[in-house]
């Protein structure tokens, strides 16, 4: 099964082609089962390779050929199947496979139908490139590939301008990640001679400290730009202008997970990198703050849940900085679920609402929306953190571990961020399903999805249910742990063991934290007290400040960009005045010279032919006359 | 004459080609000449590419005749692991050239055709001719044509542009003429005097320091204005502005590669010296081409100048890959050399085929065409992201391997993990100014004006579908050619590194 690895990514690329070349003209809505088909049995493969790799076959390279090899610089196209990418593997195809009969439903009245399933398997095959490659090289295709898919589905309605600035920014911010990535893997290839990831991890003893902090902190910023971390993650809440299935996918199974990935793979890079995954920490947790301050006053669902993920992804990082990357793996997995579920949700609340995405025109839904209601409900305890709900056991062990480590205010952050966790996504459900209809003639007509958009939701939801007990118990041990230890367990990495008391105690706070959270979100919203009004008058400056999101995309898009806009056009203008000034200066200049003999300019080339000649003989003659004297001393 | 003579014939073809456009001087025929002649080139080329032997540094397919044999010179031609690729390139673009020509230019067909044909013996003869002279003469000979193809079916500024053209491309090949003449004179006595590479390599070792450095300026300057290096690229943007759809692709595709190839094939394996001396100003000034030249693309209006000043950036991979003077770092810049061949070629293409549809090309005057026309807007993104350089298409792998070469260059001044890193912010600059250009050409809503333009047509998907499987396929599989590539190169950089090594004559 394992020899046969390349078939996974080859269904989605086949669905790509014969979609992309068919689709228009025959196939029609007949690509959405295709692409949906090749990506269902990409999933079974994963599940059969999952198999082999649990049965023992720890680690297993699979090479199609030799891609790259100039002087001694060699690269091949080669999958590396080990505990590591078979996760990775099992969470994008199986969450993709679902996201995928989903968006069957929920894009079958748009016009570009069949162009939406020619990018969706793409997207999906540049993601199991990425996870698959056994060099760095190779997932960088993987890992340009999802930005460019990303760039074509969130520009999806690129009839409209804000698409189109979104998916712009998205691949831009993207790149300057991607300059970290080329940096850190050409800089991998001068201190190891290679940037196959076992040539590396097994020579990493050869590097200086002051290497491994240089490639490590290139490959984190290039983690920050596809996943979305300060100072790069501004990218992503804008790409809620993509279709729902696209958000989805984009913030759950792939895209967004991949610099957690890269930085789980790079650990041994990274522990012996001084500082690095300190940083790693740290910009983690901040993250996962700054980003759950702007989801508590955002009206619009998609973007509530968008900031939602870059905060969720700054646990991951929080999780991979204090050296617990099961811990980190874990939650990228059951995140994948329940993130998903809340935007496939957010999809059919909107599918039902024709659209509308502002929660002030929702409220008093559950009646209408029983489905939805009670998945994202699912979905959403497990976002903030309440057991016996995957997320719970994952967020819990990421917190856990920064507090083992001794990392006390890191540990604390995560805590505060669990309780603006519970208390947005509380908010955001109230808003959505509870009190009383805010906008009646929306929802008058306001309905329930068709079965093809309400089973993947199911489907989910017992994966929110079920997959942090299966994976994830008990704490710190549970089957995760197990299956990725020979992967993760890189020395100087030592898990710590916690006496059980601790764990209980720490248990408690975290859950504590979502309770209050949530309850002083329903005191708010059910009861007024205090009123949400009177809430954000009163927290003045507070509120602007979050409601303009920390004015970064203020800065960004228009002070940095209008900068650069400005250099560039200075020296565009350098260029028409200076440098082509100077050059049509000689030639005005000679042209005055020619004046005198101007009655030579007789406008017939062969004169001119003549002239050249002419001249040519003079410089030959008295040039050569000159060489000849002086080299030959 | 047989298929022995392959390179001959390869110069001789196109010259059978002018035979019948002078006799037969109606438009139909001069069309089926054109395309029949560019035709049996391409495969001709094909041919020789089959026989050639991979894995050889040394040149192969080597014809030699006496021509001036009192003056020491001769005709003398072969290709090694570089031009054996760039004739291909050459001979594929001017086809393509010359079928979407057919069924879009109108005026004087039997003089374009001839054009065309003359400017393919030149640019076929360039990159075989391995006698100083026979260059010379044969990198002269592209500039006529190619003076009447901007100069008659130009842009309504063409005769400014094309002026420009001559007079900045003549100023520096006068110049590279002066170096000749002084290698010539340095190559012996009277009567032993040669121009002939191979034994000009031999003894090269007699070149002082001072003569090389003087005489590498010389050809500098020619091959410096030729790709074009900043600062000496401002002819290019007016060039591709006035110049007719396939005059541009030429020009961008195969011209300037001239540049890059004479830097590899005479600058440097003759004048290691000097090499060494000038190599520090090299590398400034790639660098610089390839920030500069991406970031003044993003403002330019005009969708020619755009992607002309991305030809300075891209070229400026080149020009920094030849002069790390390292395998990856030359192998990149060949391999970009063809890649940007076949991309900016494309690129160029598609917007001619624009052109004639809507005759505009300022960006501001262009949108929304992606609504109508669906195989347009799925061909040119693909050359789009190969010029951005994504990963599986086929620039990513030059510049990579040339970025690859700038970070383990270790000479004055900073050092490559200065200027690599820093040549590596022109991909993102890249990518700016290309989606840029996409969005405001494509996307937005559909204009009323262009509503009822119709969608690429078969002659043009005809030109289009090579591009891209070449543009695919060096992505996939680039190892193909860089086996072909390496062993030369790395004899080129062998030769430019080391002033004693000396290669076999034969």
């Amino acid at each position: 099964m394992i020899e046969a690895v390349w078939l996974i990514p080859a269904l989605p690329l086949a669905a790509f082609l014969v979609n992309g070349l068919f689709g228009r003209r025959w196939l029609r809505h007949a690509t959405g089962w295709i692409a949906s088909a090749a990506v269902g049995l990409s999933a079974v493969l994963a599940i059969g390779v999952f198999l082999e790799v649990l049965g023992g076959r720890e680690r297993t390279t699979v090479t199609l050929y030799e891609w790259i090899g100039a002087g001694d610089f060699r690269v091949d196209v080669a999958a590396l199947i080990d505990p590591l990418s078979t996760v990775m593997l099992l969470v994008v195809t199986v969450v993709s496979t679902l996201i995928f009969v989903y968006a069957n439903g929920y894009m079958e009245h748009d016009a570009g139908f069949h162009r939406f399933f020619t990018w969706f398997p793409l997207f999906v095959f540049a993601m199991l490139i990425l996870v698959m490659a056994d060099n760095y090289l190779l997932m960088f295709v993987g890992w340009e590939g999802v930005g460019l898919c990303s760039y074509l589905l969130i520009g999806y309605w690129f009839d409209k301008p804000a698409p189109q600035q979104a998916a712009n920014k998205a691949f831009w911010m993207n790149r300057i990640g991607d300059w970290g990535f080329t940096v850190g893997m050409i800089t991998t290839f001068l201190v190891f001679g290679s940037v196959t990831f076992s040539d590396v991890f097994d020579r990493v003893g050869v590097a200086t400290q002051a290497n491994l902090t240089l490639i490590s902190l290139a490959f984190f910023f290039a983690a920050t730009g596809k996943s979305a971390q300060l100072p790069l993650y501004s990218w992503l809440p804008d790409a809620m202008e993509g279709p729902t299935p696209v958000s989805a996918l984009i913030h759950a199974a792939t895209m967004v997970t991949a610099g957690v990935y890269l930085v789980a793979r790079s650990v041994p890079l990274f522990v012996g990198a001084g500082p690095s995954l300190e940083i790693v920490a740290v910009v983690g947790a901040i993250t996962a703050l700054f980003a759950a301050t702007i989801a508590l006053v955002q009206v619009d669902i998609k973007r509530v849940m968008a900031y939602s993920t870059v905060s969720q992804l700054g646990y991951m990082f929080l999780a991979l900085g204090v050296g617990a990357p099961a811990a980190a793996l874990f939650h990228l997995a059951t995140h994948a679920f329940f993130k998903a579920l809340l935007f496939l949700g957010s999809g059919s609340v909107m599918h039902g609402m024709q659209g509308e995405q502002d929660m002030r025109k929702m409220g008093g839904l559950r009646p209408k929306m029983p489905v939805t209601f009670w998945t994202m409900l699912i979905a959403g305890g497990s976002l903030a953190g309440l057991p016996p709900l995957a997320g719970f056991w994952s967020k819990d062990e990421i917190v856990g571990a920064a507090w083992n480590e001794g990392q006390t205010a890191l540990w604390a952050i995560g805590i505060l961020t669990g309780v603006l966790t519970a208390a947005y996504v509380t908010r955001a459900l109230w808003l959505t399903f509870g009190g009383e209809p805010r906008d009646r003639h929306l929802f008058e007509h306001a309905h329930e999805s068709p079965a093809v958009m309400t089973l993947p939701l199911m489907g989910l939801a017992v994966g929110v249910l079920t997959l942090g007990v299966v994976l994830g118990f008990p704490p710190d041990a549970g089957f995760i742990h197990t299956f990725l230890r020979p992967v993760v367990e890189v020395e100087g990495l030592a898990p710590r063991e916690v006496e059980v008391v601790t764990l209980l105690a720490l248990l408690a706070v975290s859950v504590a934290a979502a309770i209050v959270g949530i309850l002083i979100v329903i005191s708010m919203y059910a009861r007024h007290r205090p009123d949400p009004a009177a809430v954000s008058r009163a927290s003045g400056p507070v509120y602007r400040l979050l409601v303009n999101k920390y004015y970064v995309d203020e800065l960004y898009d228009r002070r940095i960009a209008g900068a650069l806009r400005a250099l560039f056009g200075v020296l565009w203008a350098f260029d028409v005045h200076v440098v082509d000034g100077i050059a049509n200066g000689l030639g005005r200049l000679s042209s005055l010279g020619g004046q005198g003999v101007r009655r030579l300019q007789t406008g017939i080339v062969g004169n001119y032919a003549l002239t050249i000649v002419a001249g040519l003989i003079v410089i030959i003659v008295v040039y050569g006359g000159y060489a000849a004297g002086l080299w030959r001393r | 004459m047989t298929i022995d003579n392959i390179l001959t014939l390869l110069l001789v073809v196109p010259a059978v080609g002018l035979i019948p456009l002078a006799i037969f001087r109606d438009d139909r025929a001069a069309r089926q000449v054109g395309i029949v002649t560019t035709f049996v080139e391409l495969a001709l080329s094909l041919v020789m590419l089959a026989r050639f032997r991979v894995g050889e540094a040394d040149f192969q397919l080597v014809e030699r005749a006496d021509w001036l044999p009192s003056l020491g010179i001769r005709y003398l031609v072969g290709v090694d692991g570089i031009s054996v690729l760039l004739v291909p390139l050459t001979t594929l673009l001017t086809f393509i050239a010359v079928v979407y020509s057919s069924t879009v230019v109108k005026q004087r067909l039997t003089a374009f055709m001839a054009s065309f044909l003359l400017l393919e013996i030149g640019m076929v003869g360039v990159f075989i001719a391995l006698d100083l002279f026979l260059f010379y003469v044969l990198f002269e000979l592209m500039l006529v044509p190619m003076y009447l193809i901007i100069g008659i079916w130009g842009g309504p500024r063409r005769i400014y542009a094309t002026l420009k053209f001559v007079i900045f491309t003549l100023a520096g090949s006068l110049l590279m003429l002066v170096g000749i003449v002084a290698v010539w004179l340095a190559s012996g006595d009277t009567g032993s005097r040669t121009l002939s590479l191979p034994e000009l390599l031999a003894i090269r070792g007699s070149f002082s320091p001072e003569f090389q450095f003087w005489v590498f300026l010389a050809f500098a300057l020619a091959f410096a204005i030729k790709l074009p290096m900043f600062p000496f690229h401002t002819w290019l943007p007016d060039a591709h502005v006035e110049a007719p759809t396939a005059g541009s692709i030429l020009l961008a595709g195969v011209l300037l590669k001239a540049g890059g190839y004479g830097f590899l094939r005479f600058a440097l394996p003759l004048f290691p010296i000097a090499t060494q001396v000038w190599l520090p100003v090299m590398i400034v000034l790639s660098v610089v081409a390839i920030l500069y030249g991406a970031a003044v693309a993003t403002v330019q209006k005009d969708l020619k100048k755009m992607v002309a000043f991305s030809s300075v950036a891209h070229m400026g991979f080149v020009t920094l890959g030849i002069f790390v003077l390292n395998t990856q770092g030359a192998v990149g810049a060949v391999l970009q050399m063809l890649n940007h061949g076949f991309v900016t070629g494309a690129l160029f293409l598609f917007v001619g085929i624009q052109y004639e549809r809507t005759h505009r090309r300022l960006l501001a005057d262009l949108g929304g065409l992606a609504h109508r026309w669906p195989l347009y807007t799925a061909f040119l993104g693909v050359f789009v992201l190969a010029s951005l350089g994504l990963p599986g298409l086929n620039e990513f792998v030059s510049e990579f391997l040339v970025l690859l070469g700038a970070f383990q260059f270790g000479g004055e001044p900073l050092g490559g993990l200065f200027w690599g890193p820093l040549a590596a912010l022109g991909v993102i600059l890249a990518a700016v100014m290309l989606l840029w250009m996409f969005q405001r050409l494509m996307y937005g809503p559909v204009r009323e004006a262009y509503r009822a333009l119709p969608d690429m047509n078969r002659v043009e998907v005809f030109c289009a579908v090579p591009l891209l499987l070449v543009t695919v396929f060096l992505g996939v599989m680039p190892q193909a050619a860089i086996a072909i590539i390496e062993p030369s190169v790395e004899r080129i950089i062998r030769l430019a590194q080391d002033p004693t090594f000396q290669v076999a004559l034969r």
